[in-house]
């Protein structure tokens, strides 16, 4: 997994709420076998028109939008179905941060095993960063701070110190939880005592 | 201490702890598909890792599966790639696998407690968002990503941080005509899709206590649209019932242990909630969705709200939003909503109690001229057990499409879906802009209330069908 340390770009806002995993990424997608490859389909309903063609006024379809790095939006982001396309997606087409005033929660964990940095911060601070966008200029998230620069400005956002370090060093979960085979094996060995219908 | 529920089954599958409270659970059950699986089995052959427990581990391809004829294969190319390699998946790791054509093959959420593969007090995960579902027999059950997946088939642990705790509570006695699928989207629309967030839900009261298990499962699978991590139900004398003898549940010995545990399995009287919401039954009344959100409910007596009214501004613009989307105008009458497709099945109501209560309202009647309409049992045990009762017949003498079990046009991943500006009766459980076709309009409802709306062409109400 790519480290998530600082990241500078001009943010894209999609000022909706609830935007469902089904928005992101719809089902036709999903059929695939790989992780890659699903920046194309990201946002496709509200990209392209049922004759496939590119909708202009759709932010994404438009530079320097499109090439955005860090996605603003509206509250309860990646709510729906756990799919981990949704974040594939995001990153696919170049998205490694979105900031929202909250997260669904099976999304907000997909974004930390995908290098995604998802950061919350208010409804007002949204606004205040949408006027960056607007007039197309870049922000600044800096992880190991825990700040968003914008201007002459600085906002701090919370996360947790695992999930940040996660990010920081690039880490495989997997792996770390292999590190502890021991105590899984302990849990087990009790677990056929007490519970040997498991 | 006194505890609930879930910090019970909570530290009973405590492996690991952190300081900063960043856990490893245990996962004794872990069900698999064909849609969110094949990169995680990728990511284990990349690693040269193998599956732990394959025991625990039970796979089925639900999603994408045709309910039309089969035994002519999957004709979508992609379609048949993914069912092809969640089977050549099972072989290489060792996992038991319902494949297409299996008597046992069906939806997921439907199969695992039909086999006794679910069980009260266990940690059960799949990569679906609706494994909320199981949380109906007191199991702790949530959906996660691919690469959790991953994590989970590589080590049975998975990391998480422990949620809040949120009781709702239901009181009273149900109205005729309402259902499960009401109380449900009632609570959503109570609570809102994130008013769960951070925290498992449990559910409990009077009305839930007299639910059977089955309309206990909808109430549980829909939990996810409240936002909550997982819903639980406290297992009783009709979870350990329904348990007994299950292909899967536990034999001899073993059933009076596992009892002895599963009595267990409550929230004890002083235990702390951080959040707790009150429902009293009279006030719920047979709902439907008019939005693109699932806390989008109106009774089926009143109108379409009206944006203008809504003071909250990006409230405002998402209702706007929906009404353009859903094709209403503000203020509408709700029953003067005509549809074009009725909707009957998913993890949500494609069970045989669900199949019983439609088919006793529909018998001797026929679906509107102009309304197409198709019933998709939830497996393919449910579809026997309903061909056995006659059921098929009532649904197909009315004019429904009788199929085979999947999940069907619940999400449209196979052919079942919607036209543009079509519009649905489903008993599913999303209405999400393009959620069953692009264009497509859904509007959410019980398995009564859609038969309500295929006799009547418009969305209608169950008590006036008699």
């Amino acid at each position: 997994m790519e480290k998530f340390i600082k990241l500078k770009s001009i943010p894209a806002h999609i000022p909706l709420m609830n935007i469902d995993t089904d928005m992101i990424i719809p089902k036709q997608f999903l059929k695939t076998i790989k992780r890659t490859g699903l920046g194309k389909s990201l946002f496709y309903e509200m990209r392209y028109d049922e004759s496939g063609k590119l909708i202009e006024k759709f932010i994404l379809n438009n530079d320097p939008y499109s090439k955005s790095k860090i996605l603003l939006a509206g509250k309860n982001f990646g709510c729906g179905s756990s799919r981990e396309h949704a974040p594939w997606a995001l990153l696919d087409f170049g998205i490694r941060c979105v900031i929202s005033p909250s997260f669904a929660d099976i999304f907000y964990n997909n974004c930390f095993n995908n290098g995604i940095l998802p950061i919350i911060i208010d409804d007002k601070s949204i606004q205040e960063l949408s006027e960056y966008s607007k007039r197309k200029e870049e922000i600044e998230v800096d992880l190991n701070e825990q700040e968003i620069l914008y201007g002459n400005k600085k906002l701090t956002f919370d996360i947790e110190a695992a999930k940040k370090k996660r990010l920081l060093e690039g880490l495989d979960n997997i792996g770390l939880s292999l590190k502890k085979i021991p105590n899984i094996e302990k849990f087990e060995n009790s677990m056929n005592k007490t519970k040997p219908w498991i | 201490m006194s505890k609930t529920l879930y910090d019970k089954i909570w530290d009973d599958h405590l492996v690991h702890e952190d300081n900063d409270g960043t856990a490893l659970l245990y996962v004794d059950r872990h069900l698999v598909h064909e849609v969110t699986s094949p990169q995680a089995f990728e990511g284990l052959r990349i690693q040269g890792r193998q599956v732990r427990k394959p025991k625990l581990t039970l796979a089925v391809p639900d999603h994408n599966v045709p309910t039309t004829d089969r035994s002519k294969g999957i004709s979508d190319k992609q379609s048949k790639i993914q069912v092809d390699t969640l089977r050549n998946n099972c072989k290489e790791f060792g996992i038991n696998l319902f494949d297409v054509n299996d008597k046992r093959q069906g939806i997921v959420h439907i199969i695992g407690p039909e086999q006794g593969f679910t069980q009260p007090g266990t940690v059960i995960v799949c990569g679906d968002s609706h494994t909320a579902t199981h949380g109906a027999f007191g199991s702790l059950a949530f959906g996660i990503g691919t690469s959790e997946v991953e994590h989970v088939l590589a080590t049975q642990t998975l990391i998480q941080k422990k949620s809040k705790n949120f009781r709702v509570n239901v009181n009273g006695r149900l109205p005729t005509g309402v259902t499960s699928k009401d109380v449900i989207l009632k609570i959503i629309g109570t609570i809102g899709t994130a008013g769960g967030t951070g925290y498992v839900i449990e559910f409990a009261g009077e009305v839930i206590r007299n639910l059977s298990v089955e309309q206990r499962m909808t109430i549980c699978n829909m939990t996810i649209e409240a936002g909550a991590r997982a819903g639980l139900i406290a297992p009783d004398d009709k979870t350990i019932e329904y348990f007994k003898d299950r292909p899967m549940s536990p034999k001899g010995e073993n059933w009076t242990k596992a009892v002895a545990h599963w009595k267990k399995l409550f929230s004890d009287s002083d235990a702390k909630f951080d959040k707790e919401v009150n429902i009293d039954a009279k006030d719920i009344e047979p709902l439907v969705t008019w939005g693109t959100s699932p806390q989008d409910v109106s009774p089926i007596t009143g109108e379409v709200p009206d944006p203008e009214k809504e003071k909250d501004k990006d409230r405002r613009t998402a209702m706007y939003r929906s009404l353009e989307y859903m094709g209403l105008k503000p203020k509408m009458k709700i029953s003067d909503i005509k549809v074009d497709k009725i909707f009957i099945g998913s993890c949500t109501n494609g069970r045989i109690e669900d199949l019983r209560l439609a088919a006793k309202l529909l018998k001797g009647k026929k679906i509107a001229s102009d309304v197409s309409a198709m019933v998709v049992p939830g497996s393919g045990l449910v579809k026997k057990q309903a061909e056995e009762e006659g059921i098929d017949k009532v649904f197909k003498n009315a004019g429904f499409e009788w199929r085979e079990p999947g999940c069907s046009m619940c999400l449209g991943m196979n052919e079942d879906q919607l036209s543009s500006k079509e519009r649905c009766a489903s008993t599913s459980n999303r209405n999400f802009e393009g959620r069953q076709g692009r264009g497509g309009r859904t509007h959410l409802v019980s398995p009564g209330m859609a038969v309500a709306a295929a006799i009547k062409g418009y969305l209608a109400d169950v008590r006036e069908i008699n």
